[in-house]
């Protein structure tokens, strides 16, 4: 072979190298199930650990006395670590195979080290659980089970470890799994898969073992280089918070940011959070050239046709697909600081850019890690998980954690002492406390429904919307009529009702997905404000009487217009077969 | 449904410009440490993309020992002008005038000196309350459990049990006065996505990296290169070896590799053929065991 013709060999191979798919996947374990061993296996198997490294590790294992290569002192970090001879955060290593690179977040499995396993778990595609095969499912596997399904993480592979010890037997691998799987149909856990291991010998780790003739699935390593990690992000409604702006020029004005979820493409209608001003994306500006897409997790900088005062902490989102607005939510806190977590004590929340100061109102309940039982509490300790409600100074627009890990989480900060106290995923559900007094005085108990208002979204084809519109009744029933025509579940709420109610009745109609245009006589103040309050400020639409024409049918086709401009409604929009949302 | 996803090198270049837009948000008085090294090279390349089309919202500080390679000087002096940084230079003046050098005060009391009291001295003085730094994760044992944003007390030193939780890429920014933070934007790549990236984006790197014929002395399996008047053994001769560098730091203490790669791919071949560590070179780290962590427990990078 020339030397021109192995250039273009060295070529082709960084081609192929460099167009591989990065997997994040966490480990959790306790001391003497193997995690460390499997670990060191791995990155020796696949040979990415450098020969000195191991040198090196050979000569640590002698001071240790220990026999062979111990595959743990690969891994086995800061030297208090070694000492104790436990891991007591959570470490990062990296190995490659032709495949993918992966980057796994080793966690130690000890109760007093749920932060950590949260931690490690926050940014994991894939989780593998270690069980021990002599002993079963243990608490413990249950806690890194529990830590999975709290995290989101969508794949969980459970290594059902030492086989060896166990003569590779397949009742024990087969009452293991089932065991397994009826204790994950309590949780909400991603895709399981189980597979039986020896990671001191290596079996079924990188090659499959003869030791397990009755086994039919694939290895470890085939598992991880396999298993689709297509971000379910890319699919969902666009969001970008706000990072940074940047303004070289005057000509120049773009917002730079990660793609939380969606795509972004030049021309798309955007709507800006908290403001609601609309625009849409001029283009697309990086470094190599403008991007004809943007996707999550992209970090690009997005300029809009419009001069809009937008700043860090603001939101792009779709118009039609908006994610919650509110200063109140209800999210599953992790704890993660000696001090525990009170109620009414003043903290931050640090949620996408945003940094707004928070109290937690109440703790709906605290989770016993190793049962899964709901307790009561009045404070959340170190390591303790608990459901709270939360009250922030500035709304928060949000998704549920399970449905973005971006725009659902967020960590609480101690103003006083900086430290990192709290870690939170935010539930899909109207938080309890939003009940109004006046609500409950009509003997509405929506929020007890088992129907979320996602699901009437999708069932109808179309977001709640509240519309206040003063003194025009005439224009907001030829508006119900357009509407209701072009397959929109509205209706007029006319100020025959007793207005003190109104409010309360809008909230009723949103909560049951309808668009509801309130039409009242005269302008008051404290009902507006008390319905934008029940209804979410995110889904009321408050006209200025002074901007609408004169002209009836005019005047509803600017309202028509506005809750299109808003996203409520679309103009090519026919019927409610709900394939449209 | 068609979903696009993201290479790992793109994966990685969205975190760290992620991270970088973070740090200029939140902080006052942020700065890049700027070794020269391929680590660098590629955090500058970050750091453009991040803010284009605006400058680079922060300026470069080298920490120069005075004991680094004349070639790496010459390509830090062009390399920056060329891309308009702002670029401050900080040199322990008093401590080389004492003649702080490794042959005479050993390899620890130097980088002590002329390194970390320099690096916490150049901090100090520009009164900047975050640092960009090029170091990864997997680079040494140590380094594995380092947070992206790295706390400092007022004295700029680590305290490996007094570090945040960093969940998502969620980071907590809030500091004392007269705390910093060392930020590593790089923490997730590792020597070969540094290596491929510098290969797609054709990053312009020091040419010691390439294999040439170079003047150097052997002992051992170390290579010296001959610069700085390095002590000679008795009877001891030069040779011209066909070598490169795999790190750059200051020329007594890093040595070269018998090498014939000359290009990139060549480079990231050799990679994949020797599967040595990085830092096997680099005789701090292996001057005692642990010793990355005590150095960093007193401010090193």
């Amino acid at each position: 072979m020339d030397a021109a013709q192995q250039e273009t060999e060295i070529e082709s191979f960084l081609a192929l190298e460099e167009g591989k798919q990065l997997l994040r996947f966490t480990t959790a374990g306790s001391v003497d199930d193997g995690k460390s061993t499997l670990i060191g296996r791995l990155l020796y198997d696949s040979k990415s650990v450098y020969e000195d490294q191991i040198a090196s590790v050979k000569k640590a294992s002698v001071n240790r006395s220990a026999g062979v290569i111990d595959f743990s002192l690969l891994t086995d970090g800061l030297k208090a670590e070694r000492e104790q001879g436990i891991t007591i955060d959570v470490a990062y290593r990296y190995f490659a195979t032709p495949k993918r690179k992966f980057i796994i977040a080793d966690t130690p499995g000890h109760e007093q080290y749920t932060r950590n396993m949260a931690t490690g778990a926050s940014t994991a595609h894939l989780a593998i659980v270690l069980v021990d095969a002599r002993k079963g499912v243990l608490p413990q596997s249950r806690r890194h089970a529990f830590i999975a399904s709290l995290l989101n993480i969508p794949n969980v592979v459970v290594a059902i470890n030492k086989m060896d010890l166990v003569d590779f037997s397949q009742e024990v691998f087969d009452s293991i799994s089932t065991e397994f799987k009826a204790f994950a149909s309590d949780l909400d856990l991603g895709k399981l898969y189980f597979i039986p291991i020896s990671a001191l010998d290596g079996d079924n780790v990188v090659s499959l073992s003869p030791r397990t003739p009755w086994y039919e699935g694939t290895t470890l390593l085939d598992y991880l280089e396999t298993v689709p990690i297509e971000g379910d992000e890319v699919a969902q409604e666009m969001r970008f918070p706000v990072q940074y702006v940047i303004r070289p020029t005057l000509d120049f004005r773009g917002y730079a940011g990660q793609v939380a979820a969606g795509r972004i493409r030049p021309g798309d209608p955007i709507m800006v959070l908290p403001s609601g001003r609309t625009s849409r994306v001029k283009n697309i500006a990086t470094f190599d050239g403008d991007l004809a897409e943007a996707f999550a997790p992209m970090s690009v900088t997005v300029c809009l046709e419009d001069e809009i005062d937008i700043s860090r902490g603001d939101m792009l989102v779709t118009p039609s697909r908006m994610p919650h607005a509110s200063r109140r939510v209800e999210a599953m806190m992790v704890w993660m600081h000696a001090d525990p977590m009170e109620i009414d004590k003043p903290y931050l929340v640090k949620h996408t850019t945003q940094q707004v100061r928070a109290t937690v109102t109440a703790i709906l309940h605290k989770v016993d890690i190793n049962s899964l039982a709901k307790n009561s509490a009045t404070q959340l300790h170190l390591n303790e998980i608990g459901a709270v409600a939360i009250e922030s100074r500035k709304p928060l627009f949000f998704d549920s954690y399970r449905k973005n890990r971006v725009t659902g989480s967020f960590i609480f900060i101690d103003p006083v002492t900086n430290a990192t106290v709290g870690a939170g995923m935010i539930l899909d559900r109207t938080p309890t406390q939003q009940r109004s007094s006046k609500t409950a005085l009509l003997g509405v108990e929506f929020e007890k429904s088992r129907v979320t208002v996602a699901e009437r979204t999708t069932r109808f084809g179309h977001q709640p919307a509240t519309v206040w519109l003063t003194s025009r009744l005439e224009v907001a029933y030829l508006v119900e009529r357009d509407l209701f025509d072009r397959g929109y579940l509205i209706h007029v709420l006319a100020d025959d009702v007793d207005s003190h109610l109104l409010p309360g009745l809008a909230k009723m109609s949103s909560a049951a997905g309808l668009i509801t245009i309130c039409s009242i006589a005269s302008t008051e103040p404290e009902e507006r404000e008390r319905a934008r309050a029940l209804v979410g400020a995110d889904r009321f639409i408050d006209i200025d009487p002074q901007t609408l024409s004169l002209h009836d049918e005019e005047a509803a086709d600017q309202v028509c217009r506005l809750l299109e401009a808003r996203g409520f409604v679309r103009r090519d929009y026919r019927g409610t077969s709900g394939d449209g949302i | 449904m068609d979903r696009p996803t993201l290479t790992h090198l793109r994966a990685l270049e969205a975190e760290s410009i992620h991270i970088m837009r973070e740090v200029v948000a939140e902080f006052a008085n942020p700065v890049m440490l700027y070794s020269i090294g391929k680590d660098s090279s590629v955090m500058l390349r970050l750091a453009q993309k991040a803010f284009y089309p605006a400058p680079m919202p922060f300026p470069l500080l080298h920490i120069d020992t005075t004991y680094k390679f004349r070639e790496m000087i010459e390509f830090r002096d062009s390399y920056t002008r060329q891309i308009g940084a702002n670029l401050i230079v900080h040199i322990n003046q008093q401590a080389v005038d004492n003649g702080a050098n490794p042959f005479r005060i050993g390899t620890q009391n130097c980088c002590g000196f002329l390194k970390t009291r320099s690096l916490l001295d150049g901090l100090t003085e520009g009164g900047y309350d975050a640092a960009f730094g090029g170091a990864r994760r997997d680079e040494e044992k140590s380094r594995a459990k380092e947070r992206i944003y790295s706390f400092r007390d007022t004295f700029g030193q680590w305290d490996p049990k007094n570090q945040r939780p960093e969940l998502w890429n969620i980071y907590n920014s809030r500091v004392n006065k007269g705390e910093t933070i060392r930020v590593f934007p790089l923490s997730n790549w590792t020597e070969l996505d540094v290596w491929q990236y510098i290969h797609i984006e054709n990053i312009p790197i020091v040419p010691l990296y390439f294999a040439k014929k170079r003047e150097v002395l052997v002992r051992g399996e170390s290579l010296l290169p001959v610069e700085h008047d390095i002590p000679r053994l008795p009877g001891e001769k030069t040779q011209m070896v066909m070598c490169r560098m795999r790190s750059l730091g200051c020329t007594p203490c890093t040595g070269a590799i018998r090498s014939e790669a000359d290009t990139l791919p060549k480079i990231i071949e050799e990679l994949f053929v020797m599967r040595r560590s990085e830092r096997e070179n680099r005789i701090i780290d292996h001057d005692q065991e642990g010793s990355m962590e005590l150095k960093k427990r007193e401010g090193y990078f």
